[in-house]
């Protein structure tokens, strides 16, 4: 097997082990994880976050050998752990390498606690995308994301899915494209990283919201009614970051978007669907295997979107129930006191 | 020989003390053999790009076609007397060519390459530069002294370095220049740019770079005389055809493969604005990184590297300022911007200009920032590259892909963006400000607040008597300003001229005995009774764009 195709995936969670048996159709992949004694598992057993391991897939702990025979690595850690990530690897990174990473979140440079301070004034140069935060810490200039409508566990049961691989570098989309596209996973290009990046950090909002609708009881026309204007915040947020209009209408927009908003598969959305049956935040959260990056975006862009002054009133309504204690059902009687002037206004 | 000392002015040694050594010379020795290699690699570079309907026969089409409609349209005293001639002569040949085999379409692309690799091509001879680097300094420090006193005409009393203070990075590129090619990327206000950049270059003792000079400043003989003997070569902006486009890029390039420091504009042409740079144009600067990546190829680890420098030009005022804020204003604001008169003469007397440019007052700083490589690491003294963690990087990594050096021009382009980023931040983290900068950004950003309901092009329209300021506020808002800047500076985000670090009443007389002291009218003055006016709203808001960028508005 030549050098080309051995892969790396960092994150052996649920979507690493997914990207990992997508990309094991036609590579070797290196599946790592910190924990010794996960990869053991995963020697032994086979199985990983609920799915069988294909028998490309070689477990593995050892970053040095994965950086030293691995050219194209993919990154699916949480947005909290990215930098400490890549600061860890940083010294065995190299100018030639390229990297793709799946992570849906932003790292900022306030302190949590900050972001619920009202007087906090968040700005632009706070908050990174996954991929400056890679070039940041690195050497690594070719970077890539994956975002799209990609559920774990349909891609985990062969369901047909796509998704789309951003880059500036035409090279890291033609890597990704060689690696990852098989029969039933379809890939799309972009060059908007930053568009890419950030419709598929902010839909995680509207999925807590998605769920919230869910979680009372409500039915399709509501739900409808918060994807299309989640998207015109999703917009306007992104507007502040440079980023294309057409990203966000794209399979890594609106695509992922919808699939989110609907599928008790997400977790921001079970997230939004256990509050609105009562739950609070706190309970939730330390009841969950995995993050619900949605609930950290909303600080975020919450702050962002004051800062900057965007109008993203489902937004604020949404940080005001998880982190103000506005019930949920008074919430969501807001959200049809919004006045919004023109159906679309980003055009 | 040509070897030459140092003129007593000079503060550095040549790093080559003889001048015949110098890539510059070597290569303008080999004129005919270096513009025969530029020729056959840019043959190379367009024949590889040829397939379907995309043919010479069809480019050579294209280029006719773009080039009679320029002679026609677009003719130009610097032309060559031939230029219609030569083209019609390509026109019937073409008609011949068409229905003969290839040698026929070869042959016409041979001799448009032959003549515009000879326009292109500069000429660079030890004599005449060490001709042109003692009689400049010389002639401007007569028209300096005739300034002081007209009766000393011809007393050398008073250096040219006295007026040209040189800061930054100058012994870091006097050590990498000997190893590696060096790039200066320098801001551009005014056509006395490169002049000034050619004698600052050989003022820090580096050997002369090479640089594209527009085709129309030739046409002023005072330009022409010089700067062809500072290292200059040909540039025309009206030919946009491939071929033209191309042998420039190639002659850019391989002069940087054959060692020859380079210097060019990276904003393209100068700032209308008065703002440094914020926008930078791409093209030569991606010459950098095909030369770069061609070293390597050639050389491998062994290879040269190229290294980006940014140069600031800081000087008190800029001669055309009342004509490029101007066309600034007219292309931003349409219609909208009236001119209220028109007194000043777009011609020029540049003898005139430089008289005014070197009395005593006009101080002048050229800022050297600091060498970088083309992926934005700065430079250790053995010229490996550092990242910003302090981790070595070997950039050649750069240029691979599956492990091989692979020519991939999208990549290439892509670094290049991210070059062009990192310049406009070092650019400004180069500037050095002065008196007047700070006086005139504070100046209008206090005329500016006391009338919030007007936008930019009411608020120019304004009568002189509503300018005025008190000295108060001025020297309050000046405090701040430099209380601010000094910060900036122990950042390294910014440099600073001596006299902004004299007490208050100071820099404002210093600030208004300088700013724009050439133009005809006053951007600042100071009345009869005391107060700060502006007679000319547009050039103070001309020279206040220097330092926008800064977030200094708030500290006003």
């Amino acid at each position: 097997m030549s050098e080309e195709r051995k892969v790396g995936v960092i994150g052996a969670g649920s979507f690493g082990t997914t990207i990992a048996n997508l990309l094991s159709v036609r590579c070797k992949v290196y599946l790592f994880s910190r924990r010794e004694e996960a990869v053991a598992r995963m020697q032994s057993t086979r199985k990983n976050a609920g799915y069988d391991l294909h028998n490309n897939i070689v477990p593995s702990n050892n970053i040095e050998q994965i950086l030293l025979e691995c050219r194209l690595i993919y990154v699916t850690v949480t947005s909290s752990q990215m930098r400490n990530f890549i600061q860890t690897a940083a010294p065995l990174l190299k100018p030639s390498h390229l990297i793709i990473h799946g992570t849906k979140g932003f790292d900022v440079s306030l302190p949590e606690e900050e972001l619920l301070n009202p007087n906090t004034h968040v700005k632009l140069e706070h908050i990174k995308t996954m991929s400056e935060v890679i070039v940041d810490e690195s050497v690594v200039k070719r970077v890539g994301c994956l975002a799209g409508p990609n559920l774990a566990k349909e891609i985990g049961q062969g369901q047909p899915a796509a998704t789309v691989i951003a880059s500036r570098f035409e090279e890291v989309i033609q890597m990704g494209i060689a690696t990852i596209r098989s029969e039933n996973f379809q890939t799309y290009s972009n060059s908007d990283i930053v568009g890419v990046e950030i419709s598929g950090a902010l839909k995680n909002i509207y999925a807590i919201g998605s769920g919230m609708l869910t979680g009372l009881g409500l039915g399709e026309n509501v739900r409808a009614l918060l994807i299309n204007k989640g998207l015109t915040e999703m917009i306007h947020l992104g507007k502040v970051f440079g980023a294309d209009v057409q990203s966000f209408l794209g399979l890594a927009g609106m695509g992922d978007l919808i699939a989110t908003c609907n599928s008790p598969l997400s977790r921001n959305y079970t997230v939004g669907k256990r509050l609105a049956q009562g739950e609070t935040l706190d309970e939730i959260i330390a009841n969950m295997n995995e993050v619900a990056e949605g609930v950290k975006t909303i600080k975020i862009a919450n702050g962002l979107s004051r800062e900057y002054n965007v109008p993203t009133p489902i937004l604020r309504m949404l940080y005001k129930m998880l982190f103000e204690d506005l019930g949920v059902k008074e919430g969501l009687g807001m959200l049809m006191d919004i006045n919004y002037t023109s159906d679309v206004d980003y055009l | 020989m040509a070897k030459i000392n140092k003129h007593k002015d000079s503060l550095y040694n040549y790093i080559i003390p003889d001048v015949a050594d110098w890539p510059i010379a070597k290569l303008s020795a080999d004129r005919a053999g270096f513009l025969n290699d530029v020729k056959k690699k840019t043959a190379e570079r367009i024949t590889k790009s040829f397939g379907g309907d995309n043919d010479l026969h069809s480019l050579l089409e294209k280029v006719l076609y773009q080039e009679q409609r320029r002679v026609k349209n677009n003719p130009w005293r610097a032309d060559p007397k031939d230029d219609k001639y030569f083209w019609a002569k390509i026109k019937e040949e073409l008609l011949v060519s068409k229905d003969q085999d290839k040698s026929g379409d070869e042959a016409i692309f041979e001799q448009i390459l032959t003549r515009y690799a000879e326009e292109i091509g500069g000429s660079f001879k030890p004599e005449s530069y060490k001709f042109a680097r003692r009689i400049i300094p010389k002639l401007f420090r007569r028209l300096l002294n005739a300034r002081r006193n007209p009766r000393k005409f011809w007393k050398d009393k008073h250096g040219f370095k006295e007026h040209i203070q040189y800061k930054g990075s100058i012994e870091e590129i006097r050590n990498l220049a000997t190893k590696s090619t060096i790039v200066f990327l320098p801001t551009h206000f005014s056509n006395i740019d490169s002049i000034l950049l050619g004698l600052s270059i050989d003022a820090i003792g580096l050997p002369a770079a090479i640089y594209g000079a527009g085709l129309n400043l030739f046409e002023i003989k005072l330009f022409s005389y010089f700067m062809s003997r500072l290292g200059s070569y040909t540039v025309d902006r009206r030919k946009k055809n491939r071929i033209y486009l191309e042998l420039l890029k190639t002659y850019s390039t391989e002069a940087m493969r054959r060692d020859c420091h380079s210097l060019f504009f990276p904003g393209g042409t100068r700032s209308r604005s008065g703002a440094i740079e914020t926008s930078l144009k791409l093209g030569l600067l991606g010459t950098a990184f095909d030369a770069q990546r061609l070293n390597f190829m050639e050389d491998g680890d062994d290879a040269k590297k190229i290294f980006i420098v940014p140069v600031v030009l800081n000087y008190h005022f800029v001669l055309e300022a009342p004509v490029l804020i101007r066309e600034y204003l007219k292309q931003h604001g349409k219609e909208r911007f009236l001119q209220e008169n028109d007194e000043i003469s777009t011609s020029y007397k540049i003898s005139k200009f430089l008289l005014k440019f070197f009395t005593r007052k006009s101080e002048m700083v050229v800022s050297f920032g600091k060498p970088k490589d083309l992926f934005g690491n700065t430079i250790d003294e053995n010229g490996n590259s550092v990242n910003s963690k302090g981790r070595v990087v070997n950039i050649k990594e750069y240029f691979q892909s599956n492990g091989a050096l692979t020519e991939d021009l999208q990549r290439d382009r892509e670094y290049n963006r991210l070059l062009a980023e990192q310049v406009v931040k070092d650019l400004h983290k180069t500037n050095c400000i002065l008196t007047s900068h700070v006086l005139s950004f504070v100046g209008f950003t206090l005329i500016k607040s006391k009338f919030p309901e007007l936008d930019l092009f009411e608020l120019l329209r304004i009568e002189k008597i509503e300018t005025e300021l008190t000295l108060g506020e001025v020297g309050v808002a000046i405090e701040n300003v430099v209380a601010r800047l000094l910060e900036m500076e122990k950042n390294g985000d910014i440099m600073m001229s001596n006299n902004l670090k004299k007490p208050i009443d100071e820099i404002i007389n210093n600030g208004l005995l300088t700013l724009g002291m050439y133009n005809n009218k006053m951007p600042l003055m100071l009345t009869k009774e005391g107060k700060i006016v502006s007679e000319d709203l547009n050039l103070l808001y001309f020279y206040h764009n220097r330092s926008t960028g800064y977030n200094l508005e708030k500290y006003v």
